[in-house]
């Protein structure tokens, strides 16, 4: 066995140990809701500061973003920006989510919506969304985490990576099962610690063997110019052609909208001790985005670096066996499976939170401790899919829902963070709003498919003589407002009743 | 609650990199970098400067 596999080996099994024994952190009751689901909701600046870096910049972000600079040049670095603006949405809406959520004791965005409106159709509609949008996103967790048992071969690569990856999901489900969102929490240490030194290490090294950053400029722009282009394509290159700046600023507007509403950031943020640990952390929290600002920039240097692949997603693994010892190309490795393993709990808890509180329970008459008992089963469960989805379907076809689940998501934002303003919207309204959203998106994703051969996050809107190349995700936000606030005033017209309101003024109080 | 006004001052980061035409230049150039790329990694910080602003100007006495 190499110095490499080695350390990988026992960075996994050291942090695995880690996960089982989270369930001791605090003496807490675990039959709590609460305390599985939310770690109790104590969690202070530090431990929220590492579990939502941990949670929000996952494996596959740190594969899939350089990736994307590697094939498609400037427009790739939008992760940046909408890394940047999603905070100040973080520090004014989540920490407002935050203190409703704290007094009238949510644990999800589906608990909220169904206060606030008094509308159970639409509570379902909001959970359901949550869970399908999770989904492929633990499953690219999965397949990021193949990836590099693949790559390190030996016992690991055995079936393609399969095997280990088995053994990776029962160890997951299991520390999930036992100690809940604690267990990530504390695995999150590790991850982010690991992430921050290879990072670091790559800054610092790999374009400095490249003779620094303008000669790594210099040689990405001579090999983009080089490649061939696609038919109608924009040429990738090292700034935006101007037929790409729509695009740039709604895919960044677009995702810094969603970020925050899907259900693993919901269950990190809801964990925190107060209102104020939030919006501390909002402050915080972009030293991840610079990492990933710099990470981004790595997909240049592969170019530089003269590294050439039919699969984008192995460059970072790549340039790190190119540049590194073995011994710290384990380190990397271990970041990447333990970068993996962490948002994929959170994940499958947020999941299975939805499915307990907001899709289960309104067909039962359970009540806690069964919903506990029931959350924890259902982690099993969305894990087993998780798992069931990697091994029965190609990756192409995680990685499409996974962006449809983006669009998705942003579907809920009108019920959800403007209910979170105004309660003039009637629920009704919102849900039809909601359907015009899911279907403006994915039909608009469906005919990118049918022109190219394959799903696109953008879409091309012809309006008169003007082409605007802009974020799917977007264009179906704009559809479903628009069928909301037509759809309200009409009900206002009819005199039609707005349904309950759970919520006063002053669970909004700080 | 007058001193929510301060939260107005978070629509700069928006602002600032959700026009694409302002910045997509390759000078001036930082240490190689085109200026595309280090605008935007500066307002990464900026943000943050401006969020810890924010929050110091609005806590309240009993947050912890």
């Amino acid at each position: 066995m190499s110095s490499g596999t080695i350390i990988f080996l026992v960075l996994v099994v050291g942090v695995t140990v880690m996960g089982f024994l989270a369930s001791g952190w605090g003496k807490a009751n675990l039959q709590q809701f609460d305390e599985w689901a939310l770690g109790g909701r104590r969690f202070g600046t530090l431990v929220s500061w590492f579990l939502l870096g941990g949670d929000l910049y996952t494996a596959y972000t740190f594969i899939a973003v350089p990736a994307l600079v590697y094939g498609a040049g400037a427009l790739g670095f939008f992760a940046v920006p909408y890394a940047t603006i999603a905070y100040p949405v973080v520090f004014i809406v989540l920490a407002r989510f935050w203190t409703v959520a704290k007094k009238r004791g949510y644990i999800t965005s589906a608990d909220f919506v169904r206060d606030r409106y008094g509308d159970r159709t639409l509570e379902v509609a909001i959970a359901v969304t949550g869970v399908i949008a999770a989904l492929p996103y633990i499953a690219l967790q999965l397949i990021g985490m193949k990836t590099v048992f693949s790559q390190i071969g030996g016992a690991f690569g055995a079936g393609g990576g399969f095997a280990a990856l088995g053994v990776a999901f029962v160890v997951l489900a299991a520390y999930t099962y036992t100690s809940g969102l604690r267990a990530p929490a504390m695995i999150a240490f590790v991850k982010d610690a690991l992430i921050y030194i290879t990072v670091i290490a790559a800054i610092v090294v790999i374009p400095a063997a490249l003779g620094g950053w303008g000669h790594v400029f210099a040689s990405v722009q001579a090999a983009l110019a080089a490649r061939p282009a696609a038919a109608g394509a924009a040429r990738a290159g090292i700034l935006l052609s101007p037929g790409m700046y729509f695009a740039y600023a709604t895919m960044a507007f677009g995702s810094c909208l969603s970020l925050f509403i899907y259900p693993h950031s919901i269950t990190s943020l809801l964990a925190a001790k107060s209102r104020f640990v939030i919006q501390r952390n909002a402050a915080l929290l972009p030293s991840y985005s610079l990492l990933l600002g710099f990470l981004a920039l790595l997909g240049f240097c592969a170019i530089a670096a003269g590294i050439a692949t039919n699969d984008p997603n192995a460059i970072v693994p790549l340039l790190f066996a190119k540049y590194f010892p073995d011994w710290f190309a384990g380190v990397a490795n271990a970041a990447i499976v333990i970068g993996a393993l962490v948002p994929a709990a959170i994940m499958a808890i947020g999941a299975a939170n939805l499915l307990a509180s907001n899709v289960f329970k309104e067909f039962s008459a359970q009540r806690p401790p069964g919903e506990t008992r029931i959350a924890k089963m259902l982690t099993l469960v969305v894990c087993a899919c998780a798992l069931v989805f990697v091994v029965e379907l190609p990756v192409q076809y995680a990685i499409t829902l996974q962006l449809l689940g983006g669009a998705w998501m942003l579907q809920i934002f009108p019920a959800f963070a403007l209910g979170l303003y105004t309660r003039w919207f009637h629920p009704t309204a919102l849900l039809l709003g909601w359907c015009a959203g899911m279907l403006t998106g994915s039909g608009m994703a469906y005919a990118t498919f049918l022109a190219s051969g394959k799903f696109a996050p953008v879409f091309p809107l012809q309006l008169g003589s003007l082409k605007l190349v802009g974020f799917i995700a977007l264009y179906a936000l704009i559809a479903n407002l628009a069928v909301a606030t037509l759809a309200t005033l009409g009900f206002g017209a009819a005199n039609a009743g707005k349904g309950t309101d759970g919520t006063t003024a002053q669970d909004y109080a700080t | 609650m007058k001193r929510r006004a301060w939260y107005w001052l978070l629509i700069a980061p928006f602002a600032a990199t959700l026009w694409p035409p302002f910045y997509n230049h390759a000078d001036p150039a930082l240490y190689g970098l085109p200026f595309f790329y280090w605008y935007q990694l500066l307002w990464v910080v900026l943000t943050s400067l401006l969020l810890w602003f924010v929050l110091l100007m609005t806590r309240e006495r009993t947050d912890v």
